[in-house]
């Protein structure tokens, strides 16, 4: 009866374009969603990602976010360097302070001061420059998107002049030159990254008693990561994490701090909800419309599980089809704009689609078992009434 | 189940009813024996009699017609006698079958192998075409698709729907969807028919002419066919007629000149 019912599915072509739109829009407006918001929160700790030549973090024991960071003395870097198993450890800045251009126009920047002699923490992939230039007096790399946001004018020749470099600016009235433009994953605020010396960070920032916001350590090989976090913090009084932990606790407090999961999960819901509400609707009309076809069926020897089987297979066929056209629209979306500096770095993950399509599975499945309750309830003796 | 044999015999020599008009009738065994059949719907004050204790014998062979007024039972009597229904007191057998015996996957089963349906409101399904419409008791029952197809394609051969094998229900006139959803109850070659109002929305003519054709390929030396009507034009197409009123049998009889008339027919 496979057939039968694949016929009767597509028979209607209005109300069977209207379930698969309906999934399909749900499908998408899911899969959309939860990519973006996985995307941006993925955004709140890209930076650490990023940091991929140490796997331990030292910080202030109340540091609740990468973003907001007090200073360690000097000392700190010292004490981390003794704890037993530690192989090496470098000091780094990080934090937010204005770079003023020649025009007088002025942007909020993100800084990272590193290590003069190791560079650990600097970024893996050029497009411009050698990393190796840091070195010069005031020299500084810009991340691409920071790039296009500090010189916009500049962004439509770089196809055909490739990015200029030598561009001076100033932070806290001390020069910089820019000497190389990199790869780096998209921040949470959408500012420029811009990678200097530590040293020369010190003449950056304003004045603060402690410059250095964390240690960045490798565990000597064969040590294990979390004993070696565990030793530090319990001989420093410090925070020490793992790269992932510090990832998740960073995001964790976006998460727990912000109203962007409500806001998400409320679009996510509805779009959850709107595919239930259209689906279940549509196909549940689709089935009362057919209720004397289906009692005519079970009249003429059709077993219930059989029944059950031809609404089944119509709903997965339905939602097979919605979910493959709101997942290719979503593709398609993300495909579209990754050029896009504001939308780069986000895509669909294969979570997001394996999440989604269970999402729809059980909406095709919800949107059906009303309609299996009538057909079960249905006596054949209806097909008797006028 | 136990029937009397001499209610049998007692409702066939029923002074209204007699048995000369066809050699069929004399078939040994009854296609439908109901005895005693009750059927009440709904509880205390809501409480409704559709069925009052009827006595009914069906023959192979024979095409019975069921009449009487709007709510006197027929469709419910119908419907139990279809194994659609359970009756709320009373035996029914058919084909010497008891159906009160049987588990409801062995009434499924058991209709879908012996029992044909025709439906006032024909109920073909709209995205098949009139052979797949014919062939669906078929697959219902297990045949592969394109086999029952082909079988269903001779019978609306039979029917003269030869030239619209390929057109779906809508593209019909109401007279050849009757003949497709006749050829759909009689594919599988049930013993047993059963037709609900088949000329009910049909014009006089297209009314005939379906009666006509019921009688010539549905009625069988070992099929019964049973049919629901109020449509008094085609009474004289029956071999037998069961008046009924109120939930009960009232009469039995044979139809008049009509029905030769009409058996005559092509």
């Amino acid at each position: 009866m496979s057939w039968v019912a694949l016929r009767m599915l597509t028979g209607d072509r209005s109300k069977y374009l209207g379930l698969i739109f309906g999934v399909g829009f749900a499908t998408l407006l899911m899969s959309q969603q939860v990519s973006i918001f996985a995307g941006i929160m993925r955004r709140t700790a890209s930076q650490i990602l990023d940091v991929r030549d140490a796997d331990i973090w030292v910080m202030d024991d109340k540091v609740r976010y990468i973003d907001e960071v007090p200073g360690l003395p000097d000392t700190d870097l010292q004490r981390v360097r003794g704890v037993p198993g530690v192989a090496w450890a470098v000091r780094m800045y990080k934090g937010q302070i204005r770079a003023r251009l020649p025009d007088g126009n002025f942007r909020t920047v993100i800084l990272f001061g590193l290590d003069d002699d190791t560079l650990v923490g600097a970024p893996t992939e050029m497009l411009a420059g050698r990393l190796a230039d840091l070195n010069q007096p005031d020299a500084a790399i810009v991340d691409k998107a920071g790039y296009e946001y500090m010189w916009p004018e500049e962004v439509e020749q770089v196809g055909s002049r490739g990015y200029q470099l030598g561009k001076v600016f100033e932070m806290n009235d001390h020069r910089a030159v820019l000497v190389g433009v990199c790869k780096a994953s998209a921040p949470f605020t959408t500012l420029p990254v811009l990678y200097t010396r530590y040293s020369q960070a010190g003449g950056y920032v304003p004045r603060e008693r402690d410059l250095m916001t964390f240690v960045l350590a490798r565990p000597d090989a064969g040590q294990d990561v979390q004993e070696v976090c565990d030793r530090i913090h319990a001989q420093t009084g410090r925070m020490a994490l793992t790269r992932p932990q510090f990832f998740w606790k960073t995001i964790l407090y976006f998460l727990g701090s912000t109203g962007i999961p409500v806001n998400f999960g409320i679009t996510i819901a509805l779009g959850f909800i709107i595919g239930v509400a259209i689906a279940g609707q549509t196909f549940y009309l689709f089935t009362v419309e057919n209720l004397k076809q289906f009692g005519s069926l079970k009249a003429m020897g059709l077993s219930n599980a059989r029944l059950v089987g031809m609404i089944l297979l119509q709903a997965v066929v339905v939602g097979a089809l919605g979910y493959s056209l709101g997942i290719g629209v979503t593709a398609i979306f993300f495909a579209s704009t990754g050029h896009l500096t504001p939308l780069a770095g986000l895509h669909l993950y294969a979570e997001v689609m394996i999440g989604s399509g269970a999402a729809v599975l059980l909406i095709v499945v919800l949107a059906s078992l009303l309609s299996i309750r009538r057909v079960l309830v249905l006596e054949p003796a209806v097909v008797f009434r006028g | 189940m136990q029937l009397a044999s001499q209610q049998i015999t007692d409702f066939a020599e029923a002074p209204e009813f007699t048995t000369h008009h066809s050699p069929l009738t004399t078939h040994p065994t009854p296609a439908v024996e109901c005895r005693g059949v009750t059927k009440e719907f709904g509880a205390g004050d809501t409480r409704v009699w559709a069925l009052r204790g009827v006595d009914l014998e069906v023959r192979p062979g024979q095409m019975t017609l069921l009449v009487g007024p709007s709510g006197c039972g027929k469709t419910t009597l119908i419907s139990i006698i279809a194994g659609l229904l359970n009756p709320t007191a009373g035996d029914v057998a058919v084909l010497g079958r008891d159906l009160g015996s049987l588990s409801n996957g062995a009434l499924v089963r058991f209709r879908q192998a012996h029992i044909g349906f025709v439906f006032q409101q024909l109920n073909l399904l709209p995205a098949l075409t009139a052979a797949e419409n014919a062939a669906v008791p078929l697959i219902i029952g297990g045949r592969p698709r394109r086999q029952a197809v082909a079988a269903a394609a001779q019978v609306l051969e039979a029917v003269g729907l030869g030239d619209r094998l390929g057109a779906l229900p809508a593209q019909l006139s109401g007279g050849q969807q009757q003949r497709v959803a006749i050829a759909r109850a009689l594919v599988h070659e049930p013993r047993l028919l059963v037709c609900d109002e088949p000329t009910a929305a049909l014009d006089a003519r297209s009314g005939q002419t379906v009666m006509e054709l019921l009688r010539r390929v549905a009625v069988q030396p070992d099929r019964a066919v049973m049919v629901v009507t109020h449509d008094n034009r085609v009474f004289g197409f029956g071999d037998r007629i069961v008046h009924m009123s109120d939930g009960r049998v009232e009469r039995v009889t044979a139809p008049g000149p009509a029905r030769v008339a009409g058996r005559e027919e092509p």
